[in-house]
């Protein structure tokens, strides 16, 4: 059994080290696979805290990463045709600048994550997950009839959003940024495992009944990490807008949420680097294997179907054993 | 408006409905019996629509192809309960998801490697094409005439058999108790294929009867089965009643809205805006009246309060 | 009657057909251990979960601290000072014991919305849960998973996370089930200290411990109370004797 910290560790050097030797060897292709994991890994960092540590089976959380790519999406597209997003009740500017996307993509997919929980929170267990399905549906649907941002066919950004002091259309310089952004993300996931808030979400999971009876609000402990929830996943989804320089229906599409799920899973549910590893295999897989078959899908369902039913705990499960009580 | 457009939608929102009830009651009945959760339903309605099409494209009948669709689609579901779901009775709900979304994968990758990436088509036997005049003058397709008729036939059949026969009694019992059913000495692991194949039947079946208003293809299974969902949250977990109202609910308010919402924003709006705006709410108003219905009742029309 | 702590007034539940309390007032005194005893199926579970607010009673009102507390919910009645343990162990199994005590002093402190500074490094907190486990004698198992734990210990446990809420009052359902006999001996002795720091309302079905303890019993029968008085009078009471202890003994 390896140490959970010696894994991690491991794994993030992975994360440096082959971006870093792709710069070296000019292959911008494999920077780019790093940053889709890097983006991919931040979404389901997201879930993460929702689906691990709450036990919030969202099957929706493309809804999140969505709206960060339309929040992206938008403004950009109008930056780009130098039109006002909007004029009445005040006038609001399309921009190219990332720190104003990322914080209008964390805000609007708080207020939809804070909605969504309202109402999805009414219900437990299998309610839960239908409806969490059918509100991302809702979203899919929406944004194909919104003619206005290019329906069906999504929308084109023509060149990559802008950060002070960078260059992002050098594919480095856009991992380096993306990677930050998830290191920020997963340092506060780890102080917020273990706060308060954390102990007592995880209880909430575990024993719903022994919270309310200590005078905690069980339901409202898991609005809360809900609504950071969709705010992280939605942060992923305007870096994935702005990797691809697109944004369509498909990224609220019901698969994508599935997509996320796995992610969480193939690398160790409720683990801090659970996802980090979880995105990482699957983009592998989505590489290597759909480089060998067209249909690469099936050995994907038939690896996913081997972890649920043989290898519980995922990739960081299996390689270092039950989580250790950190005391 | 005209009466017999405002007809003419009613009955295409009740086709419609009559549909997704095949779908919706095997879900039910199998999360009520067993209490799984399971996406792969799409899938069984997929794999009813290719039999129904493969075995039309070789002898031409349609008749034969609903069998084929009805027999394929029960077997698929026995052995996929045989070989995987089996396992899953006893795990909580997110393996259940998973190991489920896991065989849509192998579903419909599988589908695409036999059949191709391209739609195939099943036609409209004649016996069954062109329209019939219903009482009021309305003319109305003959096909989806008898699709809203054979529906309501399985329902009815369904809820006879749930509430006559041998097997329904143990099916009611199940939803019950479980021990209880074990001690009464049926054969348990039996029963659960039997209703698995039942609900996998019935998805294939409608799977089969859409093909033909719509084009077969892979993914064909997931939206409707989405939607199925949505009915079976307004109607209650586990009740096949409920099943039926949320689906005519859904059904009717699915076409209607598409329909009427644009023209209503016309009456007081620009057409072209209006088309947008009545299109984007259409497409939203069966997840709103999901909304409406959970805030009312969180455990949906004829479910079973905690 | 100014002392009450806890009252329930006529409540009334039915379970379809099933009248599972018919018209049950108790009350709870400062200073007092309140004994609830009656066969299996009498509706004791369905009072304890009226008084803390996890079922409502179709008629009647339970008043707390002089207050009516019926419209409360469990974490309402819980910030009052109302606290309970659960006859079937309701514990974060996967965490450890001195995280679940944890639990309960975040609590009674609001600190719950605490997203950044660990919890275990919360000296309050935690100060709070190691005075809580040492009062129950599981101080020495602290850093272990709660999943580890044998039974006995998780009753213990129970008591600690109902302790660190420092209740008005406890209500206690079948904190000696599956003791032993040293340990209920043990857990006899301090509840007979706590019942000075809050009256017990306490549920239970070891008779020694209930004769032992217990000011004054009341007898619920087929969701009825059919007496109410001291050790002696229960014991020399004739329905008692016939509808319950005959049975028993």
């Amino acid at each position: 059994m390896i140490k959970e910290t010696y894994l991690n560790t491991f794994v993030l050097s992975l994360f440096i080290l082959i971006p870093l030797w792709a710069y070296l060897a000019d292959e911008p292709f494999t920077i780019t696979l790093m940053t889709r994991a890097v983006i991919f890994a931040l979404a389901a960092v997201g879930l993460n805290l929702a689906l691990g540590i709450g036990g919030l089976v969202s099957l929706g959380h493309a809804v999140f990463f969505g709206l960060g790519g339309y929040a992206m999406g938008v403004l950009a597209h109008h930056a780009q045709t130098f039109t006002a997003v909007a004029e009445w009740p005040f006038l609001i500017e399309g921009t190219k600048s990332m720190p104003v996307i990322w914080l209008v993509a964390v805000v609007i997919s708080s207020l939809a994550a804070l909605l969504i929980g309202i109402l999805s929170l009414r219900t437990t267990g299998v309610y839960f997950i239908m409806i969490t399905l059918a509100f991302g549906q809702m979203f899919f649907f929406f944004s194909i009839s919104w003619s206005e941002y290019g329906g069906e066919d999504g929308l084109s950004i023509y060149v990559r959003n802008s950060f002070p002091g960078l260059n992002t259309l050098d594919p480095i310089q856009f991992y380096g940024l993306c990677f930050a952004i998830l290191c920020v993300v997963l340092f506060m996931m780890a102080r917020l495992f273990k706060s308060p808030f954390g102990l007592a979400l995880n209880a909430a999971r575990q024993t719903p009944e022994r919270v309310e009876t200590v005078g905690l609000n069980a339901t409202r402990l898991k609005l809360v990490a809900f609504v950071v929830s969709g705010a992280v996943t939605g942060l992923a989804g305007a870096l994935f807008a702005d990797l691809n320089r697109f944004v369509s229906p498909t990224m609220f599409s019901w698969q994508l949420s599935g997509e996320i799920i796995v992610f969480v899973i193939i690398g160790g549910v409720g683990r801090l680097f659970g996802p980090v590893v979880g995105a990482g295999v699957f983009v592998a897989l989505e590489h290597f294997l759909g480089g060998l078959s067209e249909f690469w899908h099936i050995y994907l369902g038939a690896l996913l179907l081997a972890i649920v039913l043989f290898g519980r705990g995922g990739v960081i499960g299996i390689l270092s054993g039950r989580e250790k009580i950190h005391d | 408006m005209p009466i017999v457009l405002i007809a003419e939608q009613v009955l295409n929102g009740l086709q419609f409905g009559i549909m997704l009830f095949l779908m919706a009651a095997g879900l039910t009945l199998i999360f009520g019996v067993m209490g799984l959760i399971n996406l792969a339903h799409g899938s069984l309605y997929m794999v009813g629509a290719f039999a129904a099409a493969a075995v039309a494209g070789w002898t031409g009948s349609f008749f034969l192809a609903l069998l084929a669709a009805l027999i394929a689609a029960a077997c698929a579901g026995a052995i996929v309960e045989i070989v995987v779901i089996r396992r899953l009775y006893d795990r909580d709900h997110l393996d259940q998801v998973l190991a489920t979304f896991a065989l849509i994968l192998i579903f419909s990758e599988g589908t695409r490697w036999i059949f191709g990436s391209f739609p195939l088509f099943l036609d409209i036997p004649d016996y069954l094409a062109g329209p019939v005049t219903l009482p009021g003058g309305i003319q109305y397709p003959l096909y989806r005439i008898t699709l809203i008729a054979a529906g309501l036939l399985v329902a009815s059949g369904l809820g006879l058999m749930i509430a006559k026969t041998r097997i329904g009694i143990q099916i009611r019992a199940g939803e019950n108790d479980r021990e209880m059913i074990a001690a009464l000495g049926v054969d348990i692991s039996k029963l659960y294929t039997l209703v698995f194949a039942l609900g996998a039947a019935l998805a294939g079946l409608a799977g089969a009867l859409v093909g033909t208003i719509q084009s077969v293809e892979v993914g064909m299974g997931e939206p409707v089965l989405i939607l199925a969902f949505v009915v079976i949250v307004i109607g209650g977990i586990g009740s096949i009643k409920g099943a039926l109202i949320g689906s005519i609910l859904v059904g009717l308010t699915d076409t209607l809205g598409g329909v009427f919402l644009p023209q209503f924003f016309q009456l007081f709006m620009e057409p072209a805006s209006a088309t947008s705006i009545g299109s984007s709410l259409a497409s939203m108003a069966i997840y709103i009246l999901m909304s409406v219905i959970l805030i009312w009742r969180p455990t949906g029309l004829f479910g079973s309060r905690p | 009657m100014t002392d009450l702590v806890l009252e329930t007034q006529g409540i009334s539940k039915a379970f379809g057909a099933l009248e599972a309390n018919k018209d049950i007032s108790v009350d709870l005194a400062a200073g007092e251990i309140h004994a609830i005893i009656g066969p299996n199926g009498a509706g004791k579970s369905t009072l304890i979960a009226q008084v803390c607010g996890a079922q409502q009673p179709d008629k009647g009102r339970v008043r707390f601290l002089g207050e009516d507390v019926t419209d409360l919910p469990v974490r309402g009645r819980a910030k009052k000072g109302l606290g309970r343990t659960f006859q079937i162990s309701a514990l974060a199994m996967e965490d450890t014991v001195l995280q679940n005590v944890v639990l309960g002093a975040m609590g009674a402190s609001s600190t719950v919305w605490h997203f950044i500074k660990p919890a275990l490094a919360d000296q309050v907190l935690v100060d709070r849960a190691e005075l809580a486990l040492e009062r129950v004698g599981l101080s020495d198992v602290r850093s272990q998973r709660t999943a580890e734990l044998s039974h006995g210990q998780r009753r213990q446990l129970e008591v600690a996370i109902a302790l660190t809420l420092q209740p008005k009052a406890f209500i206690m359902d079948e904190p000696m089930a599956g003791l032993g006999s040293e340990g209920s001996k043990q857990l006899t002795r301090f509840l007979d200290e706590l019942r000075n720091e809050a009256p017990i309302l306490l549920v239970e079905h070891d008779m020694d411990a209930v004769f032992a303890l217990a000011d004054r019993i009341s007898v619920l029968v087929y969701g009825e109370i059919i007496a109410t008085g001291t050790v002696e009078e229960i014991r020399r009471n004739k329905d008692v004797q016939r509808a319950y202890l005959g049975e028993a003994e």
